[in-house]
């Protein structure tokens, strides 16, 4: 039997990004708030010191601050007529756990979606026609315009300090920018991270080709940077040891840098770590959240009363706790009817790597930040014409090398023997010629037989059943990839490499390849009840005292990193929430 | 006050342990940000004084192999003189042997290759019954002599039996063992030399890799010029505490 805490205004599941967010807007507002965390309470000064943040073996390789599969973990088939299998160690994506979530340990790449990413099927349909896309292809429009979010990408990159420059200013296209961005309505805080030598090259390359590039933009700061809520961030020093990686030095955007200092001192909040929230309990009519169960590290079983639950944790798990909790209709891939655990999506991530002659080239690998790099945007969304390719969606291209970590990053050309004295020979030759951190950050597109649910076999150390993943790489996205991996291969032979490697990503999916974490989908956003679990300001349409944050609410996944859109519409949430829902608990939007 | 009281006292109000015992880690946190500088577990140094899995037998196998997949030449020492063996040695005596953190729940069946590995066996079992398994298959072809009683070259050739799937192993797959072993050598020849491998940080000199400075603001647009920064690791790093 739970014992009963006291009641709080807000309960908030899972203290990373959105839920620091969301608990700072709502604890400004007068609330009080209390945030239930899974993982354990990680800060800058007692977590990651200079003096061993820097550990490839540690965080790297054996994945210090991750989630650990023991504690959680999902299952994993590339179709309905597979048995799915347990994920027992990560390798497709990385998990974050603990306070800041996977906002530690991200790279900090900081991207808006263009405009047309937000209405992506009326928009491909109306330029291409309604026989254009794939019949199994389930992309929509997310209920939400680019116009709309532009204030919170704004407000999100404030509070990060991002690094960029902006290639659209309030429509006027900007020289040095990324001219097919949507408008912004101010430049960026802080101007570009410093590019080293690879980057320098891609640009000159990507000129010659007659390609615009623009520096990334940065969640690395390029300089010191106090933000709205007076929290100061620190110069990136290009230390190379940033994603997997808690940055020591105060200068990598992450909710420990930007809103927890702030969020901590309030009197009205509190954090609860280890806590691992069972189920959101609903009352005897099933809509409304009266708020969560959790246990803690002694196994003792909590009721937390609340008169609004923010969900907050991993898209994933989102999910799970949707489902675990009988809140809406799981999916049912047959008929296509239910909404939770549809449009389940990753990326589509491939690259290239350019071996060049070791007497010419010098690139220094390992100075290197999180989200440095210089990239490409003709060859995303819809920024070029797809009638002749034969697909949809597309990516960024960069030259985008985060580090030379040397497990990580000490590539050697085809034919070199796994071991002895040529294989040293070759790490000794190619360390340093090689650029190696080519990206070209496809897009993936949702489709029916893709999709989240229950598993019916494998259980978490509670006994509730794990999530179960059923994805496969479709057509569309493989034929996208082999065509931006080409792009990204002929810069680098512009660029001078002597020797091509294209790595296009090629089916089936594979649960041990590393390609991001960017996980979304399962509980969308959208227009109606029909085509969605959560309405345009992420609240549940059948509890509505429950808001669902992060790539959950995505519909499909964009060519770029996902933090900025998720960032972007935890702050447009919380405005609704402050500015209409307080007053007027109860639909946002009625359906 | 003094800024340390200052912070301690801060630390004291920040955390409040939700119950006595040491092992429940569940905690509170409100009232400020918790203040503890450096707090956290900073990694041991692994010293090579004894071995805590490998038997004696198990270690000069073990020696000579990563000798011979990591060969003495001009560009380094060898890897057992580089500390591979120690390596792995604590790397099977720690979590890695025990795939601690992995999910071990059942049912254990085999899957796809996408699906990934699906064995019960950890690491430090693989080893065990492995080279238990490669000194037998040894004997048997080359007239009775062990991986150690070999020369360089049919040691060689008694690795490139396991590679490429030659070599049978009685009760474990020969490449899935050779894969380990070439992973964990190579991984230890190549991170930290706090783990006991990469000794004198001879793989980071090999390859130009200047190891774990922090702060590269002053190289990094001095494009395609040699660092010349000294090679530093965890342990030689000037705020070293561990």
């Amino acid at each position: 039997m739970a014992r009963k805490l006291p009641h709080k205004d807000v309960v908030v599941i899972g203290l990373g990004w959105t839920g620091s967010i969301l608990a700072n807007e709502l604890t400004d507002a007068g609330l009080d708030v209390v945030a239930i965390e899974r993982g354990p309470w990680r800060d800058t000064a007692t977590d990651f010191l200079i003096s061993y943040a820097q550990d490839e073996l540690r965080y790297r390789i054996q994945h210090e601050l991750f989630l650990r599969p023991s504690q959680m973990s999902v299952t994993f088939r590339n179709n309905s007529k597979e048995t799915a299998l347990p994920v027992r160690t990560w390798g497709a994506f990385m998990l974050g756990n603990g306070a800041g979530g996977a906002g530690v340990h991200w790279n900090a790449e900081t991207w808006r979606f263009l405009p047309t990413d937000f209405t992506v099927r009326s928009h491909l349909t109306q330029r291409y026609g309604a026989n254009f896309l794939p019949q199994d292809m389930t992309i929509q429009d997310w209920g939400i315009t680019y116009d709309q979010l532009e204030p919170h990408y704004d407000e999100f990159e404030y509070l990060c300090g991002t690094s960029g420059q902006a290639g659209n200013l309030n429509g006027s296209i900007q020289a040095g920018g990324n001219p097919f961005e949507g408008p912004r309505s101010r430049p960026y805080p802080t101007p570009p991270m410093k590019q080293g030598y690879g980057h320098a090259l891609f640009a000159q390359a990507a000129k010659e080709l007659g390609y615009k590039p623009f520096p990334q933009p940065s969640g690395n700061l390029s300089q010191s940077y106090t933000n709205p809520l007076a929290v100061t961030l620190g110069q990136c020093t290009y230390c190379g040891f940033c994603e997997w990686f808690g940055c020591a030095n105060y200068s990598k955007a992450t909710p420990q840098t930007t809103v927890l200092p702030v969020l901590l001192r309030k009197p009205n909040f509190e954090a609860r770590t280890e806590c691992e929230v069972m189920r959101i309990n609903l009352d005897s009519t099933g809509k409304r959240a009266t708020g969560v169960t959790y246990v803690d590290t002694s196994g003792e079983e909590f009721e937390q009363p609340a008169d609004l639950v923010l969900l907050c944790a991993f898209s994933l798990f989102n999910v799970q706790l949707l489902l675990l909790s009988g809140i809406g209709k799981a999916y049912d891939p047959t008929t296509g009817q239910g909404q939770i655990g549809r449009n389940f999506t990753h990326q589509t991530v491939s690259s290239a790597i350019g071996f060049f002659d070791k007497d010419k080239y010098n690139f220094n690998p390992f100075i290197a930040a999180g989200a440095i790099g210089t990239c490409i945007d003709e060859f995303n969304g819809d920024n070029f014409d797809h009638g002749p390719a034969g697909f949809v969606g597309g990516g960024y291209i960069g030259e985008v090398q985060t580090n030379g970590r040397p497990i990580e990053s000490t590539p050697v050309p085809p034919g070199t023997p796994a071991w002895g004295s040529k294989w040293k020979q070759a790490l000794r030759d190619n360390y340093l010629s090689t650029i190696v951190g080519g990206s070209c950050h496809g897009s993936m597109c949702s489709y029916r037989d893709v999709y989240l649910d229950l598993d019916p076999t494998y259980k978490d150390r509670f006994g509730r059943p794990l999530m179960r993943i059923t994805i496969d790489f479709h057509d569309n996205e493989l034929k996208m990839s082999a065509f931006l991996t080409d792009k990204y291969a002929e810069i680098l032979q512009k660029m001078g490499a002597k020797q091509i490697v294209k790595k296009p990503r090629k089916g089936p999916y594979d649960v041990t390849q590393y390609q991001t974490s960017h996980l979304n989908g399962g509980a969308i956003m959208g227009t109606d009840p029909g085509n969605s679990a959560l309405n345009m300001y992420l609240q549940s349409w059948d509890v509505p005292n429950l808001f669902v944050q992060g790539a959950s609410a995505f519909p499909q996944n964009a060519g770029y990193n996902p933090t900025g859109t998720v960032g972007a519409l935890a702050l447009w949430s919380a405005h609704a929430i402050r500015s209409q829902y307080l007053k007027n608990p109860g639909p946002l939007v009625h359906a | 006050m003094s800024q340390l009281n200052r912070r301690q006292l801060l630390a004291s109000s920040a955390i409040v342990i939700l119950l006595g015992s040491p092992a429940a880690r569940a905690a509170i946190i409100r009232g400020g940000l918790p203040w503890k500088p450096g707090a956290a577990d900073p990694p041991t140094l692994v010293t090579p004084n004894g071995w805590h899995f490998f038997t004696p037998q198990e270690t000069a196998t073990v020696e000579a192999f990563v000798d011979r997949l990591i060969p003495a030449d001009d560009l380094s020492p060898g890897g057992k003189d580089c500390g591979c063996a120690v390596y792995i040695d604590r790397q099977l005596a720690g979590p890695y042997g025990r795939f601690d953190g992995y999910y071990m729940s059942g049912p254990f069946q085999k899957g796809t290759k996408q699906q990934g590995p699906q064995s019960p066996v950890t690491p430090a079992r693989h080893y065990r019954k492995a080279l238990a398994a490669f000194d037998k298959a040894c004997s048997d072809k080359f007239g009775g002599k062990v991986f150690t009683a070999l020369s360089d070259a049919q040691r060689d050739e008694a690795i490139k039996g396991l590679e490429d799937g030659s070599l049978k192993l009685d009760g474990t797959d020969s490449k899935e063992f050779f894969k380990l072993v070439l992973k964990d050598t190579q991984n230890g020849f190549l991170a930290d030399p706090i783990y006991g491998g990469n000794r004198n940080m001879a793989s980071w000199k090999m390859i130009g890799f200047p190891g774990t400075h922090y702060d590269y603001r002053g190289w990094v647009d001095r494009h395609n010029q040699r660092v010349t920064l000294p090679t530093i690791s965890i342990a030689e790093h000037p705020n070293w505490s561990g």
